[in-house]
C-alpha cells in the first residue's frame, strides 16, 4: 500500500458499506457497544486508510509511516472493520468483539493489536500522544504524518486545548486533527450538554489550519486531507460535519444509538437499509 | 560496603542536580535522548541540557496532562523520552495520562518528579509530594526508584534510560548528603545493605537512609545493633534483603519522606507477611499535610530525623520477642 493507484469513488463506496455492515454485525454480536459515533466515522477512515494514508500492513512497523490514533475509543469497531479491510487483522474473527481472548477489545488495545498506534478509551489523550509520534518524525527527518480522529463530546476535555496550544506553538504541521461532529454525546445533544461552538473559531485562535468538510462526502473528505498536506508550518485540524448512527435511518441522530446495540429486529432492519 | 563502613555524610548536591547532568550526560551519548518539562526547567534542572541540546528540549508550557502523553507519543516511536516537573505536579496532573498512554500499553516513559516529600521548605503542602509513591507503584509494570545520593541518581537516570519499561525516578530539591562512591551501580529491584547488624533493620530511601545511618550510629553507642539498607529501588523492591532481615535480625523499622499510607513500609510489610513475620515500625509523614517552614524545621515537627528513628527502633525492639 506503499504506492497505490487512487482508488475510485466507487470503489471507496463499496468498501464504506462493508464497513458499515461490518459495525452493525459486530456489535450486535457483542449484545453491547457504540454503533452512532462508528458510522459516523465510516467515510473519514476509509478516506484515511484507503486513499490518503503511506502504510503497509505487511510491515505496520515500518519507521516512515503515516500514523492513526483513535482518540475517541469507544468508536473501536470502524476502526477494526477498516483495518481488517486493508489486511491488518483478521475479518473472520470481527464478530468475537468485545468477547474475553478476542483482539478485538472493547476499546483498542496494542496489548492485541500491535499495528495499533496507541490504547484509546480515555478520552482527551489521543491528541497529545499524537503529537508526540508527530514530533518525533520531523525530529527524525521522517516523512510520516499522523492523524487522529476526536469525537466531539470528546474535544470537552481541557487536554484536548493543552495539546492544540502545543501543537501550533511547536509548528507541528505533520499531524492532523478529526473532530467527528456528529452533534451527538452519551447524554445527548453536544449542544445541550456543553456546546463547542464557535468551533472552528476556536481552533483557529489556537493557532490550527482549519478545515471544515461534510464528513460523509468522499470527494470533500479527500480534498481536506490534500488541504492539510499542503499546509505548512501550522496544524491542521478538520472539522468533520457528520451525522450520528450514518445509514440506518432509526440510528441516525438518536442518542439512544451512542451506546447501545441493536436487538435482533433492529439488526434485520439495519442490514437490509444496508443491502 | 560492610559491617565497619564509617560514613561522613557530608553534604552533597540536590538529587535533581544529578538527574540534570545524567540527562547531559545521555544527550551526549545518546542523540535519541529527547527530555519535556513544563516550565520548571530551572527547578528541575532540566535546563542543563535545554542549554546544549535546544533541538532535543521540548517546552510544554504549564500542562503536565499533554506533556505526559506527548513524551509517550515520542516514547512509542522509539524516542528516549524524559518528562520532568516537581513530583507533586507531573504525578498528580499526569496520573491519568501515565496510566493510559504509559502504563497500559507499557511504553517506556521515563517520568522524572523532583521536589518529593516535604523537605522543599518553604512553598508549602500544594507543591511536597508525599503521594507520589503510592501513586507510580500502584501502575502495573512501572519500575520506581528513589535515590538517596548524587551518585546514586546519575547512576540510576543512565540505567533506566534503556529499561524497555515506564519508569518514574524520584528526586529532591535539598541537599543530600553523600553515601556513595562514584562508579557504584545500582540494578532494578536491588538494595544496598550500607550498615551491617543483627539486633533489628533499617529500610529507607531517599534523604531518610542518611538520617539511617546516623541513627544506627546512636544506636551502636547505646549497644544495640542496626543494619541499615538503602531500599532505592521502591518497585521491584530487594524480597531478599527484606527476608534475610526478618530471619538474621527478626526486627524491621522503613523509613521514608512519603505518607506511611502507601509507601515503602506497606509494600516491605507485604513482603515480610507473606513470608515470616516480624515485629515492625514505620516512620513517615502519617495521615496528614505538613506546613511551610526551613526544611530543618518540617522534618523536625513532622518526625523525619535520625531522632525519630531511633524511638522508632527502640519500640521495634521492645516488642520483638
Amino acid at each position: 500500500m506503499t504506492s497505490v493507484e487512487t482508488p475510485s469513488f466507487t470503489e471507496l463506496e463499496a468498501i464504506a458499506k462493508r464497513v458499515r455492515r461490518d459495525i452493525i454485525e459486530m456489535i450486535t454480536a457483542a449484545k453491547s457497544g457504540h454503533p452512532g459515533g462508528s458510522l459516523s466515522a465510516v467515510e473519514l477512515l476509509v478516506g484515511l486508510y484507503f486513499d490518503q494514508m503511506k502504510h503497509d500492513p505487511k510491515n505496520p512497523k515500518w519507521t516512515d509511516r503515516d500514523r492513526f490514533i483513535l482518540g475517541k475509543g469507544h468508536a473501536a469497531p470502524v476502526l477494526y472493520s477498516v483495518m481488517a479491510e486493508a489486511g491488518y487483522v483478521p475479518k473472520d474473527q470481527l464478530n468475537t468483539l468485545r468477547r474475553m481472548g478476542s483482539i478485538y477489545q472493547g476499546h483498542p488495545d496494542v496489548r492485541f493489536i500491535p499495528a495499533l498506534e496507541a490504547s484509546t478509551g480515555s478520552l482527551g489523550e489521543g491528541l497529545s500522544v499524537g503529537l508526540g509520534m508527530a514530533l518525533a518524525a520531523k525530529m527524525n527527518g521522517s516523512p510520516s504524518r499522523t492523524f487522529v480522529m476526536l469525537g466531539d463530546g470528546e474535544i470537552q476535555e481541557g487536554q484536548i486545548w493543552e495539546s492544540a496550544m502545543f501543537g501550533s506553538f511547536h509548528k507541528v504541521d505533520n499531524i492532523v486533527a478529526i473532530v467527528d461532529y456528529n452533534k451527538i454525546q452519551l447524554d445527548g445533544w453536544v449542544k445541550d450538554i456543553m456546546d463547542l461552538e464557535p468551533l472552528g473559531d476556536k481552533w483557529r485562535a489556537f493557532g490550527w489550519h482549519t478545515i471544515t468538510i461534510d464528513g460523509h462526502n468522499l470527494s470533500e473528505v479527500r480534498n481536506a486531507y490534500v488541504e492539510a498536506a499542503a499546509t505548512k508550518g501550522k496544524p491542521s485540524v478538520i472539522i468533520a460535519h457528520t451525522i450520528k448512527g450514518k445509514g440506518v435511518s432509526f440510528m441516525e441522530n438518536n442518542p439512544k444509538f451512542h451506546g447501545s446495540a441493536p436487538s435482533a429486529d433492529e439488526f434485520t432492519k439495519a442490514m437490509a437499509e444496508l443491502a | 560496603m560492610a559491617t565497619n563502613t564509617k560514613y561522613e555524610l557530608k553534604i552533597g548536591p540536590a538529587t535533581r542536580e544529578g538527574f540534570g547532568r545524567a540527562l547531559v550526560a545521555l544527550g551526549r551519548e545518546n542523540d535519541q535522548v529527547v527530555v519535556c518539562d513544563a516550565d520548571l526547567s530551572k527547578s528541575t534542572f532540566t535546563h542543563l541540557f535545554a542549554k546544549e541540546f535546544p533541538e532535543r528540549f521540548i517546552s510544554c508550557g504549564i500542562a503536565e496532562a499533554n506533556m505526559v502523553a506527548i513524551g509517550s507519543g515520542l516514547a512509542a516511536s522509539g524516542k528516549i523520552a524524559f518528562v520532568a516537573s516537581f513530583s507533586a505536579f507531573v504525578l498528580n496532573k499526569g496520573f491519568e495520562q501515565l496510566r493510559v498512554t504509559a502504563a497500559y500499553p507499557n511504553v517506556p516513559l521515563k517520568v522524572v518528579g523532583t521536589h518529593s516529600g516535604i523537605s522543599i521548605g518553604e512553598d508549602g503542602p500544594s507543591q511536597m509530594s508525599i503521594e507520589d509513591l503510592a501513586l507510580a507503584t500502584s501502575l502495573p509494570g512501572f519500575v520506581v526508584v528513589s535515590p538517596a545520593d548524587d551518585v546514586a541518581i546519575f547512576e540510576l537516570v543512565k540505567t533506566l534510560a534503556y529499561h524497555p519499561a515506564p519508569c518514574f525516578i524520584r528526586a529532591g530539591r535539598s541537599k543530600a548528603a553523600i553515601i556513595y562512591t562514584e562508579g557504584e551501580k545500582f540494578p532494578i529491584g536491588g538494595s544496598k545493605t550500607l550498615l551491617d547488624g543483627n539486633d533489628l533493620t533499617i529500610i529507607a530511601h531517599g534523604l531518610m537512609v542518611a538520617e539511617s545511618i546516623r541513627a544506627a550510629e546512636a544506636l551502636e553507642a547505646e549497644g544495640i545493633s542496626a543494619r541499615v539498607i538503602d531500599m532505592y529501588s521502591i518497585k521491584p523492591h530487594d524480597v531478599e534483603a527484606v527476608h534475610k532481615a526478618v530471619s538474621e535480625t527478626g526486627a524491621i523499622v522503613v523509613a521514608e519522606e512519603h505518607l506511611v499510607d502507601g509507601g515503602l513500609g506497606v509494600k516491605i510489610a507485604q513482603t515480610v507477611a507473606s513470608a515470616t513475620p516480624c515485629v515492625m515500625e514505620f516512620v513517615g509523614v502519617q495521615d496528614r499535610y505538613a506546613e511551610s517552614g526551613t526544611p530543618e524545621s518540617i522534618l523536625d515537627k513532622y518526625g523525619l530525623l535520625a531522632r525519630d528513628v531511633i524511638s522508632a527502633s527502640k519500640k521495634v525492639l521492645a516488642r520483638k520477642k
